[in-house]
């Protein structure tokens, strides 16, 4: 394997860790606490926006200097989404990732970063949000 | 540490592996869009999707083995709803192209006006969801 691509491989995975660790140290692998943060007619828990503003603050910044770049360090272009339609498909997406996320209160990295804790409601979560991404592209067709 | 701070600290280093994934792979880190590219991405692509989804799986365990205060409590919700919320956040996140690591941290950092709206729709569905579990159909 070639040098750079395995270093692709080592960024990716040491990307993943922290990430992981940021939901765990953020509290957003327990369900309550983002349940008690889309509750707003509840004892309402603002946790997770301060993970969205440290999250935002860190990136904005970041891609700023880096997309000046003609291209990432480990590989030969950046691949940053370039469609700008507000389609149907990205309101009905958002709309029934954001009611399955409210039911459980976990969205796909937290729960993830949640498999550890060997809860069976992650351990079924997991596979059942698994396949309904592999469902999206069949159901897409219907748009 | 106040919940706060360490939620502050937790979102940063969300963007740091942002930040990392853009840098040096030229890829933005949206966890839906890199986990269903595990499954159905071309072979020579699969592998950094399977190894940044194992890391997410590795670093969340890492601070649970330092102190239990780490460790979340179950997951509250019947096996019914558990399966039914996987299935609408999967195919929801497929359907709409992404996630709150996708569309919220990384797709609003380049100001893409699709993760915007995506964002405020999936927040606001979210409190419509839970208002009508805790508040309408008791909690």
């Amino acid at each position: 394997m070639p040098l750079q691509k395995k270093y692709r491989l080592l960024a990716s995975l040491a990307s993943g860790i922290i990430f992981g660790l940021g939901m765990a140290i953020s509290g957003m692998t327990n369900t309550d606490r983002v349940q008690g943060f889309l509750d707003l007619a509840g004892a309402w828990d603002p946790t997770l926006a301060f993970v969205m503003a440290g999250g935002m603050m860190v990136t904005f910044i970041g891609y700023k200097f880096i997309l000046k770049n003609p291209a990432p360090l480990l590989a030969d272009m950046f691949h940053v989404p370039t469609k700008t339609d507000i389609d149907k498909p990205l309101l009905v997406g958002a709309i029934l990732f954001g009611a399955g996320w409210g039911l459980v209160g976990y969205c796909p990295g937290p729960a993830i970063a949640g498999i550890s804790y060997g809860y069976l409601a992650t351990l079924i979560f997991v596979p059942t949000m698994i396949i309904g991404m592999l469902l999206a592209k069949p159901v897409s067709k219907i748009f | 540490m106040h919940p706060f701070v360490l939620a502050l600290i937790g979102g940063g280093l969300v963007g740091l592996a942002a930040v990392m994934m853009m840098g040096l792979k030229g890829r933005i880190a949206g966890v839906s869009g890199i986990l269903s590219g595990a499954f159905t991405d071309s072979s020579g692509e699969r592998l950094w999707r399977i190894l940044f989804v194992l890391g997410i799986a590795i670093g969340g365990a890492i601070p649970a083995l330092i102190s239990d205060s780490f460790v979340p409590p179950a997951p509250d919700t019947s096996t019914l709803l558990v399966i039914i919320g996987g299935l609408t956040v999967g195919l929801g996140t497929g359907l709409g192209s992404g996630c709150t690591s996708g569309h919220g941290i990384c797709g609003i950092s380049r100001l893409s006006p699709r993760s915007m709206v995506a964002t405020c729709t999936f927040m606001a569905a979210g409190f419509i969801c839970v208002f009508l579990l805790k508040h309408v159909f008791g909690g």
